[in-house]
């Protein structure tokens, strides 16, 4: 599934762009990382590409057809969510959250039969949660959570997931754990666009990289040319530097050990 | 351990029906079960007293009992989803403060039985019209339309105030008062067809679309991303659960703590999963109200009023429920 964004433009009030003149492409099987500051609009991005807000101004299209155009239960056919914090009031089963993914294949009246629950055994065995079909989704943690939203994402049937900060919550393991979902499912064909805070992951699991500064795209590609020391500067307003590993991995580090703080000496 | 309760859940479908019977046997004046057989189906000899007091004092007031519990306690259920709040229960949107009004306005002018439950079925209705007005007006969300339903509860219940002040002490004002206690005293035939016919409809549309309650639990944006549209289907909810709420004010009075309660001690049986819990709910509040009007017309020589005996039973069921939750939670011993 591919997922274009065309100069897409967005504002709360008129005259106040979050977003401006933003374009974006997911092909079919590729992760997209959206990187910036707090406040620089990924999340208002992921509002427009999933047709939750409407943009003011370019166009948002699914295979070739303006999202607009389309149903909400046609959208959630194709375009899943996958929030950053879901905070279930009840405690519903993993089984019954993921359930929910059915919804824009059912009727007002109509009631999941067994193609709807055979589609939940797939989507938890894809993300490997079948073992927490029966458990209460409050019980669980925060990295099996987030595989379970995967999971109601594609029991949606969508080929093209919307997460927002995946890894927000989660300890380095459980964050690797949750993006290897992420990397293996593209690797099966399905896309995702990804906002987060680390970099470090972009270099990681990220086929290309679009970062945002005040609601402008400043720059566009695969990490090792997107993530430079020039554009986290100029995203991040502080000083970083690009090192390698051994293993052929690249990770950001700031320049000063407090930028923002104190000299320290030890 | 849900799921175990789940596969006995089939057990309180033979709730509703033994309290039923039980609500037609009990009383100051006992009846035998085949004696209450003959008069309901007319099957050899039953007395013109025994039939007279099952068919026309006992049936209709067991119906009565049965109908009100069950649709305070669905749109209890309904509404402690829709509102993503558990603490909510059915008279959340103002319906009982208007429903109290109209009451109390048509004694106010000693108006006949009809007139007081038609009156208070009326305003109940103008209390959640102008709820969701408000809603509307200002775009519907969970938060807008609590607060609307605080505000309209509010002037409902200071226009309640005016009328008791200026009402006569001797015959208007303990007239409102009692009937602001609530009970089914005055269920007849002739004003329980509205009730049945709101009964059946409200509850046909509950099971119906009880795997979308799910659904109206979700944050709205997620909701909406799942293709839901969140604003149509909470609107008819509420309208469906409303008019259903207040059918029931208007025969039977204020009684609470049924809407609050019966959804969790259901929701501790079959889970949150509305496609038990709306049928769960329904039984349990028919047979609690059965159970519980049962008392309150046979456990002193005058009748309790229901609303007293639904708060003195609330009241701890609830707070063992609260304990339930917080020892689930690991807060108290």
């Amino acid at each position: 599934m591919r997922l274009d964004a065309d100069r897409i433009r967005y504002a709360y009030r008129p005259g106040n762009d979050v977003l401006f003149d933003i374009s974006l492409t997911v092909g079919k099987g590729k992760t997209v990382f959206v990187l910036g500051a707090n406040g620089s609009g990924k999340t208002t991005l992921l509002d427009c590409l999933s047709g939750i807000r409407t943009p003011q101004s370019g166009r948002v299209s699914v295979d070739g057809i303006r999202l607009a155009s389309l149903s909400a239960r046609d959208r959630a056919r194709r375009i899943g969510v996958v929030p950053q914090i879901h905070e279930p009031v009840f405690s519903f089963t993993v089984g019954q959250a993921v359930l929910m993914g059915r919804a824009p294949h059912l009727g007002l009246f109509a009631r999941p039969g067994e193609e709807d629950r055979a589609a939940v055994d797939r989507a938890l065995d894809a993300v490997g949660a079948a073992g927490l079909r029966d458990r209460s989704y409050t019980d669980i943690s925060g990295g099996e959570r987030q595989l379970v939203l995967i999971a109601r994402g594609l029991a949606q049937g969508a080929g093209c997931l919307l997460m927002d900060e995946p890894a927000a919550h989660l300890d380095p393991h459980h964050q690797h754990d949750v993006l290897g979902v992420v990397r293996r499912l593209t690797d099966d064909g399905f896309s995702f666009v990804v906002t987060s805070h680390h970099p470090n992951n972009a270099f990681l699991y990220a086929d290309e990289v679009l970062f945002l500064a005040d609601g402008a795209s400043i720059v566009r590609g695969p990490p090792e040319a997107a993530i430079t020391e020039e554009t986290l500067h100029a995203a991040y307003a502080m000083e970083f530097e690009i090192v390698h590993g051994t293993n052929g991995t690249r990770a950001i580090v700031p320049r000063a050990r407090h930028p923002h703080g104190a000299a320290w000496d030890p | 351990m849900t799921e175990s309760r789940g596969r006995t859940a089939w057990l309180l479908a033979l709730v509703p029906p033994t309290a039923f019977l039980v609500a037609l046997l009990v009383g100051r004046y006992s009846v035998r079960l085949d004696e209450a057989f003959r008069a309901l189906f007319g099957l050899g000899e039953a007395s013109d007293i025994l039939r007279s007091l099952i068919l026309r004092v006992r049936l209709p007031r067991a119906l009565a009992a049965g109908c009100i519990g069950a649709n305070l306690a669905v749109c209890g259920a309904a509404f402690q989803g829709l509102f993503r709040n558990p603490l909510v229960d059915s008279r959340i949107l103002g319906v009982s403060s208007g429903a109290a009004f109209g009451a109390a306005l048509a004694l106010l002018f000693s108006a006949g039985a009809a007139a007081v439950q038609g009156s208070a079925f009326a305003f109940a209705l103008v209390a959640v019209g102008l709820v969701v007005i408000i809603g509307r007006h200002f775009g519907s969300s969970t938060l807008v339309i609590v607060i609307g339903g605080l505000l309209v509860s509010a002037l409902f219940n200071a226009l309640l105030g005016l009328i008791k002040y200026v009402a006569d002490p001797l015959s208007n004002l303990p007239a409102i008062t009692y009937w602001l206690l609530g009970g089914l005293s005055g269920s007849r035939w002739v004003t329980l067809p509205p009730l049945l016919v709101i009964t059946g409809l409200g509850l046909a549309f509950f099971l119906l679309v009880r795997w979308r309650l799910n659904l109206l639990t979700l944050a709205d944006p997620e909701a909406s991303a799942l293709g839901v549209r969140i604003r149509p289907l909470r609107t008819v909810v509420i309208v469906v659960g409303t008019v259903m709420v207040a059918a029931s004010v208007a025969i039977g009075g204020m009684i609470g703590w049924v809407g609050l309660v019966v959804p969790h001690v259901a929701r501790a049986w079959v889970g949150p999963d509305h496609r038990r819990l709306v049928p769960a709910s329904a039984a349990i509040g028919a047979a609690t109200l059965l159970i519980l009007d049962t008392i309150a017309r046979t456990a002193l020589p005058s009748e309790i009023p229901l609303g007293i005996l639904t708060g003195l039973i609330g009241v701890p069921a609830f707070f063992l429920l609260f304990l339930r939750f917080l020892r689930a939670r690991g807060e108290a011993r």
